[in-house]
């Protein structure tokens, strides 16, 4: 008896493991949700999150009033360059990652005196076209606004965070070292330019 | 436990801890190029000792000669020799490369070892112009298929660690003994450059 109940056991068993359904343990097949992919890819996107941080520094070296107006700006015309991405479809062939690096590590490297206004500009420009890079290729879905919504978050904590952290500091030396990180974003802005070059 | 299971429970553990110590590297979740890019180019300013000393003796040169030089050459440097790796990326020739290194560390190391404290702007246009030639050796020697950002940001990042290396090395110039470690570590480098330079040339 206990033999037999046995041997029906093992059969199930076998047969149960001949019979698998997909584990979909990978998150690159299930995803996370939109959200979560949104703020994701963003942390996962040098491209994108080196020219943030720049940005950031930038600001965190003018003040508060930068700061803010970069947390509150940056996020807003991401989110608005996401969506006219997807709906015009269309993508830049020149390397905006690399021109971002070059004009945003450019401006952190010599400390420039930008006014509230050309900042205002600039965290307006670098959202839309990052956005539009990021927007452009995806088709529309409703779950894109999630997607979208999460990227702009990430965008948000990293501007919160770096711009803060500047703005607290005190030491000349801490801002030269702010200075000395823009001088390596120029660097490898400008070997960027020349892979994409290369690729032609 | 008799003595026969006990021996065979051993065998297995000792063979499981083998088995381990051959394990290979899973490379399960990377990206292709992506991981790999970035240590690329992490190894790569590193993995020449004429790149190394030449850097190195540029932040030591910038620790004897004090603000601003401390961090203005070590700012132009990787700056530049971006400029000189885009030059190599594109293929756009600069004849003597080994010949402006190794002279690169001749004279780098020849200033730190006479602590010679030139103008700002001489310090800035000398470290600059020998950064080019490391930057072209680094563009040609790219190796092909790596993640272009990724390979760029870890070979800046491991260009700036060396200069901040240098830096720091160079901040016991302010002990007399320091002083005197520091120009024999330009010695050292100058002598260094001298037989890269008779390597480069037989």
């Amino acid at each position: 008896m206990k033999r037999k109940s046995l041997f029906v056991l093992a059969t199930m068993l076998v047969v149960f493991f001949l019979c698998p359904s997909p584990a979909s343990a990978h998150l690159n097949s299930t995803g996370m949700g939109p959200m979560y992919d949104g703020l994701l890819h963003f942390f996962l996107s040098p491209e994108d999150i080196v020219p943030v941080v720049a940005l950031a520094l930038l600001a965190g070296l003018r003040g508060p009033e930068y700061g803010r107006r970069a947390l509150l700006l940056l996020p807003a015309s991401w989110f608005v360059g996401c969506f006219l991405g997807t709906m015009f479809q269309w993508a830049a062939s020149w390397p905006v990652a690399a021109i971002s690096f070059l004009v945003f590590g450019g401006l952190v490297a010599a400390d420039a005196q930008v006014s509230l206004r050309a900042m205002t500009v600039l965290a307006g420009l670098l959202g839309l076209v990052h956005g539009w890079m990021n927007g452009s290729g995806v088709p529309w879905s409703f779950s894109l606004i999630g997607a979208y919504a999460g990227l702009v978050a990430g965008v948000f904590v990293v501007v919160a965070l770096v711009s803060a952290f500047v703005i607290k500091l005190r030491p000349p030396w801490a801002r030269i070292a702010v200075r000395v990180a823009g001088s390596w974003i120029v660097a490898t802005g400008l070997l960027l330019l020349g892979w994409a070059a290369r690729r032609g | 436990m008799t003595s026969a299971p006990r021996h065979a429970h051993l065998r297995s553990v000792a063979v499981l801890v083998l088995a381990t110590q051959f394990s290979q590297v899973a490379e399960a979740h990377i990206r292709k190029g992506e991981a790999s890019g970035f240590l690329s180019g992490v190894r790569h300013p590193i993995s020449g000792l004429d790149h190394v000393l030449a850097m190195i003796a540029v932040g030591l040169w910038g620790a004897q000669l004090g603000a601003p030089a401390i961090w203005v050459l070590p700012v132009a440097f990787p700056m530049v020799m971006a400029l000189g790796g885009m030059m190599g990326l594109l293929g756009i020739p600069l004849p003597g490369t080994e010949y402006g290194i190794a002279a690169s560390m001749i004279l780098l190391g020849g200033v730190v070892l006479l602590e010679l404290k030139p103008p700002l702007w001489v310090a800035a246009l000398l470290v600059s112009f020998f950064a080019i030639f490391h930057g072209h050796a680094h563009g040609t020697e790219l190796p092909p298929g790596q993640d272009g950002l990724l390979y760029s940001m870890g070979f800046v990042c491991a260009t700036g660690c060396l200069h901040g290396i240098g830096v720091s090395i160079g901040l016991v110039h302010r002990w007399t003994w320091g002083q005197l470690f520091l120009r024999l570590s330009g010695g050292f480098i100058s002598a260094m450059g001298m037989y890269f330079l008779w390597k480069a040339l037989v």
